[in-house]
């Protein structure tokens, strides 16, 4: 009971806290003026240049997942099903969650270490003390952009993991190439594709949003900027099995 | 002018301000003596609303800082230049585009700009060093690319955080004679230092802050014959009673 009445007020003040926070956020993202030439150059940062790790995981994916459904269907389904397990599973959920997951670390961590050490070294207040909003200045340009190129990103990875997936049943599975497109075809709905992308949408948007927040209220020297980093990867990794679960309730 | 009225600021429980009062008249260098940790720079953070008091207010210009709106607060920061004890440049980005920024946000014309970056630069005697990455920079150079960051805004007030610190005796020196140059200019400075030799060169008025509150204040040369046991022991650097006792007992 007395926990309870302890934790409450605490829940309050960290609601509170987080609100602000967003109203803030909100507030920054109207001051186009400020964080409009920095959008490029975190897209090229944050998306672009977390292509190859994404489609190095698309790689093996597409091929254990050609591979598993071809030990699964065996003497049970007709073989050509594979094309169509590894088809929507790479789109729907394999493709979007992996690839969010390796850019938790990649981009998350980057992130968080990148302001966390700006807000410890006081750049963060130096660019207050310039009347700039980090806010608008750091976070809207890196949230924007996450949100923009995870599901570019994604999308190269959904390619290069299926093409994984038909080079694998072509050569390991005596599957044809008919055979295989036949079952990617046979079950393909568009909403496969945009359900995949969205999601990604999400991610990246969490993801950098975690990043942001705990590198903004890092603490400390290296030691805080070091748990800041590390707790910006778990939230971000929390966030997407989060919103993987939301969005499959709400859109399947 | 810039005024303090009773602010009280803790961080947890650890109260680090209790009821501080100051005035910094316009015009002058006004310099904040004390010992490590008795909240010069949290002073210093009230008066640009970087931090907010518990308790108490700032006033500059007539403004209320605890009080202010974000835009309002936007205004205020365009008056004032902040030099950190750090120096806080940004180290991504060369010595030009550091001084750039703050240029770039009062929407200064572009055609300006290289001027303004150059008279500040040339201010600190640092000509040459617009091309190059802070990490390429010796501390004082830093500092004193700080010192230009802020003059280049041509601000009404410097706030100036340990602006000697780390320094060696001709760079501080080179320093103080900065600080007095800015004052001449017509910028009023807020000066924190434990440095007694900057305090009393840069500043015309010396405040001591002690156990949260301000001890004594007045006119440099006033300062520096004080009878107070506890300003003339800081003053005078001594290891001995009462400062070193009263810290003990704490």
């Amino acid at each position: 009971m007395q926990r309870t009445a302890i934790a409450a007020p605490q829940w309050g003040r960290f609601v509170a806290h987080v609100g602000r926070w967003t109203l803030g956020a909100m507030r920054a993202l109207g001051d186009i003026a400020t964080w409009r030439s920095h959008l490029v150059p975190q897209m090229r940062r944050l998306g672009v240049d977390s292509i190859p790790i994404a489609l190095f995981i698309a790689v093996f994916t597409g091929i254990v997942l050609a591979l598993l459904s071809s030990y699964i269907f065996t003497g049970a389904i007709p073989l050509y099903f594979v094309g169509a397990l590894v088809g929507k599973t790479i789109m729907m959920e394999l493709g979007p969650v992996l690839t969010g997951m390796a850019l938790a670390g990649r981009v998350g961590a980057n992130i968080a270490a990148e302001l966390g050490t700006m807000k410890v070294t006081e750049q963060v207040d130096a660019l207050e003390t310039l009347a700039y909003d980090p806010r608008s200045y750091l976070a809207v340009p890196r949230v924007l952009a996450a949100t923009i190129m995870f599901p570019v990103v994604t999308a190269f990875a959904v390619a290069v993991g299926v093409v994984a997936g038909w080079i694998t049943a072509v050569n390991l599975l005596d599957l044809s190439t008919q055979e295989f497109w036949k079952g990617l075809r046979q079950f393909y709905q568009f909403k496969d594709v945009w359900f995949g992308l969205l999601k990604s949408a999400s991610f990246g948007a969490a993801i950098a949003l975690m990043g942001c927040y705990k590198g903004l209220t890092a603490l400390g020297g290296a030691q805080g900027v070091g748990a800041a980093t590390t707790r910006a990867v778990v939230l971000g990794c929390e966030s997407i099995l989060v919103l993987d679960a939301f969005w499959a309730l709400v859109l399947l | 002018m810039i005024e303090l009225r009773s602010v009280h600021k803790a961080f947890g429980a650890r109260e680090i301000l209790r009821g501080l009062s100051l005035e910094v008249p316009e015009g002058q260098n006004t310099v904040i003596i004390g010992y490590s940790g008795t909240g010069k720079s949290v002073t210093l953070k009230c008066i640009i609303g970087l931090l907010q008091p518990d308790a108490g207010e700032v006033e500059v210009d007539g403004d209320i800082v605890g009080a202010m709106e974000p835009d309002e607060l936007v205004a205020l920061r365009g008056k004032i230049g902040y030099v950190f004890q750090s120096a806080a440049l940004f180290d991504s980005m060369t010595v030009n585009e550091n001084i750039a920024l703050g240029l770039r946000r009062r929407a200064i014309a572009e055609s300006d700009l290289r001027d303004r970056i150059e008279e500040s630069l040339a201010v600190v005697a640092l000509g040459d060093a617009g091309e190059k990455y802070p990490s390429e920079l010796s501390g004082g150079m830093r500092k004193r690319v700080g010192v230009a960051r802020a003059i280049a805004l041509k601000p009404k007030y410097i706030l100036y955080d340990e602006p000697t610190t780390g320094l060696d005796p001709v760079t501080s020196a080179v320093m103080d004679e900065l600080m007095v140059r800015t004052r001449d200019l017509g910028v009023t400075g807020v000066i924190v230092t434990h440095d007694m030799r900057s305090a009393f060169t840069a500043g015309d008025r010396v405040a001591m802050l002690y156990e949260g509150q301000i001890r004594q204040v007045g006119p440099a040369a006033e300062l520096r014959e004080t009878d107070d046991p506890v300003v003339r022991q800081f003053i005078e650097g001594r290891p001995d009673a009462p400062l070193s006792l009263r810290r003990a007992e704490r």
